[in-house]
């Protein structure tokens, strides 16, 4: 009795729940549909911010890649933050992220300012309505930073701006000198099935290693016409997964932790594999026999932004951080404690080691020519084809975990 | 004259109204289990029959089923439900074959002096954080140099290595505490006469133990498995960590829910769905008075 009276409650509660749900639900389906329908399925429209920024707020919500944002509380050496709040007396609160899907997922929840958003994440931001185009005039330190970053694919939609860029990576093939004797200059082995590396093969686990594999398929099977390995239409995409279903085979296990990556390179439980410099480095560092260079198929890479929420209440705060972020000093600092290379030109000049630079190829033109930055891939494709419909994230994610499953 | 004055009330105002005392004390639990926890999991049904505009990456919310058609005719989801099914089944497996007779041990044969030291060291595992625990168990499970490897190497065999044997392995030391509390509290329960009666009637201890001892503590067993199994349904990190190229269900899940929310929610849908199932077929056990 008392019992089925309780149940009734929770039934009526939860029926209530739904409602609910449903109620919040209709009235966005309603906006969503103004902000994609009204502008033909380009971006959604906004204004940049005219200027001039004034006075701070007094305070900056930050979300970061870790290691773009300290405050002396991971080495007290390394602190750019605190100089911050003492320049302009906005009062920073930083929180990291792991992935680019977990820093997508934090903006759409809002009560963040300003985010370091890598290529793969821009324009799911950008189309999604959660970040505003940026006046690059309001940051002095823009004209300063190198040309091949600016106005790309990933940080701009029809000439206009939605970032900064704060700098940029390509990611490597690495192996263990041990287990791999003969110096590598391919992805081949990571990826044909006769690899000698059967087993001890590893890869980056997340749907933007597809792009990865049409890369390799650029370079080797040429008639696939694949231009930008982030436009894949579909015949290009099942290309794809086919030579990561491949690979599998060899794999012995991927990795998203880099942490976890440098252990098992360290121990040799991966032999080869993909892999970022901050990698190679730490693994180096920590004793491990590790070589690592970009393959002669290309790579891809990462270049990273810094963009502005759609409705951020400290707008001044947030012009004030992307022109100290970008800045030569910080910007130095930045990138020799992640190990990338910087986006502003004079940084070169201010790094504690004197080859920094020439070491991450940070004013190699030539270098970067054949890396392609990590990128949102979209229905529409991003090689400008309009005969084809590509294939879009979301599916790119759904095949990445059928890959895996 | 103060003999017929009527003595002022005793209590509060939840004395003098208890329909609105049981209503204070029910309405902060009630909306916890109603709003937040039932809630949530109505919104997560709800919303795996929505779908994502393929452009902007936003949901969409017209009814499909295209989520659940998805899941169920793609092979490599139904080998993955198999593959987690199958874990959470060896993982409840071991752990009961490791956990009663240690249950047993405990409430039994050893003295009483003895029982709590014995339950605080059960229960030392959990105070440490999973993800060392299951580092440790990374560094352990090693392929050619690791300790499991390096202890069975003067057999001839090599170490079980990354992957679902892995998987099994660690989850089984994670939730082992959680097979053995049930267990040793049905069988403390358990009144020595019992025992004494069943060796008085002439029972050997294996028949004891099969007669007398297991039905009384099947409950708490199924109690036990339903932490063990359902614990074991829903982990992902371990799988990650330990797993190899090897995933579990919420690996889909973790893959796919930023970028395709309904069709993760599908995906989560199924391990709620299996352990409803389960609690339905262990409901007449009397198990679920036992947690």
């Amino acid at each position: 009795m008392h019992t089925t009276r309780l149940l009734k409650i929770a039934a009526v509660g939860s029926v209530a729940a739904m409602m609910l749900a449903a109620c919040g639900g209709s009235s966005d389906s309603g906006s969503e549909a103004a902000a994609s329908g009204g502008s033909g399925g380009g971006a959604p429209a906004g204004e940049a911010y005219a200027g001039p920024v004034g006075d701070g707020e007094g305070q900056l919500n930050i979300l970061a890649w870790p290691g773009y944002a300290e405050d002396g509380s991971t080495d007290p050496a390394v602190d750019w933050v605190t100089p911050f709040e003492d320049a302009t007396g906005c009062q920073v609160n930083v929180k990291t992220f792991g992935t680019s899907d977990e820093a997508v997922k934090l903006m759409q929840g809002g009560g963040w300012d300003v985010v370091s958003a890598s290529g793969d994440a821009t324009l799911r931001l950008i189309y999604g309505d959660n970040v505003q185009p940026v006046n690059t005039d309001l940051v002095p330190n823009y004209a300063d930073i190198f040309d091949g970053l600016k106005m790309q694919k990933f940080n701009s939609v029809d000439g206009v701006a939605y970032g900064i860029p704060h700098g940029r990576g390509a990611n490597l093939i690495m192996w263990n000198t041990d287990k791999v004797t003969e110096p590598i200059d391919s992805w081949a082995p990571t990826f044909e099935a006769d690899s000698p590396y059967k087993g001890s093969v590893t890869a980056y686990d997340s749907p933007i290693f597809i792009a990865d594999a049409a890369v390799y398929l650029m370079a080797t099977q040429p008639d696939l016409g694949i231009t930008d390995p982030y436009a894949l239409d579909q015949d290009q995409f099942d290309a794809a997964m086919k030579l990561l279903e491949q690979q599998k085979e060899l794999v012995g296990e991927y990795w998203s932790d880099y942490t976890k990556a440098i252990q098992a390179f360290n121990s040799g439980t991966s032999a080869i594999g993909t892999s970022w410099q901050v990698i190679v480095n730490l693994a180096q560092a920590d004793g491990g026999k590790v070589e690592a260079t970009k393959a002669k198929e290309g790579a891809t890479g990462w270049s990273d932004t810094w963009m502005v929420a759609k409705d951020t209440p400290n707008l001044n705060c947030a012009y004030k951080w992307l022109d100290w972020i970008v800045s030569p000093e910080v910007n130095a600092q930045v990138a020799e404690w992640f190990g990338e290379a910087p986006a502003n030109a004079k940084s070169c000049a201010l790094t504690s080691q004197t080859d920094f630079c020439d070491v991450y190829h940070a004013a190699d033109d030539a270098y970067w020519q054949d890396v392609y930055y990590w990128n949102t891939p979209t229905a529409q494709c991003l090689d400008g084809r309009t005969d084809v419909q590509c294939v879009p994230y979301s599916e790119w994610a759904t095949a990445w975990a059928g890959l895996r499953s | 004259m103060t003999t017929t004055m009527t003595p002022a009330p005793r209590g509060g105002f939840g004395y003098r109204h208890p329909r609105m005392r049981l209503a204070g004390l029910l309405t902060p639990p009630m909306l916890w289990l109603v709003v937040i926890y039932l809630g949530s999991l109505a919104a997560l049904f709800l919303t795996a029959f929505w779908s994502i505009n393929d452009f902007t990456g936003q949901l969409v919310r017209t009814f499909t089923l295209d989520n659940f058609i998805e899941v169920f005719t793609n092979s490599a989801y139904y080998v993955v439900i198999l593959r987690t099914l199958g874990i959470a089944l060896l993982v409840t497996l071991t752990c009961l074959v490791i956990g009663l007779p240690l249950a047993f041990f405990m409430a039994r044969v050893a003295t009483p002096r003895w029982r709590p030291l014995l339950v605080a060291l059960v229960l030392t595992p959990l105070w440490a954080s999973y993800l060392v625990k299951v580092y440790a168990w990374r560094a352990m499970l090693q392929p050619e140099d690791g300790v499991i490897a390096w202890f069975l190497s003067p057999l001839g065999l090599g170490g079980p290595g990354y992957g679902f044997l892995g998987i099994v392995i660690t989850l089984s030391y994670l939730w082992m505490p959680y097979m053995i509390l049930p267990i040793y509290a049905g069988l403390t329960r358990m009144p020595e006469s019992i025992l004494d009666a069943s060796a008085d009637l002439g029972a050997q201890n294996g028949r004891t133990f099969r007669s007398v001892v297991m039905p009384m503590v099947f409950p708490s067993i199924v109690a036990g498995s339903i932490f063990t199994f359902s614990l074991s349904l829903g982990d992902y990190i371990t799988a990650q960590i330990v797993g190899g190229k090897v995933t579990m269900l919420g690996n889909v899940v973790q893959t796919t829910y930023v970028t395709n929310l309904p069709f993760a929610a599908a995906v989560a849908t199924i391990p709620v769905i299996i352990v409803l199932l389960y609690l339905f077929a262990v409901r007449r056990s009397g198990a679920l008075d036992n947690l």
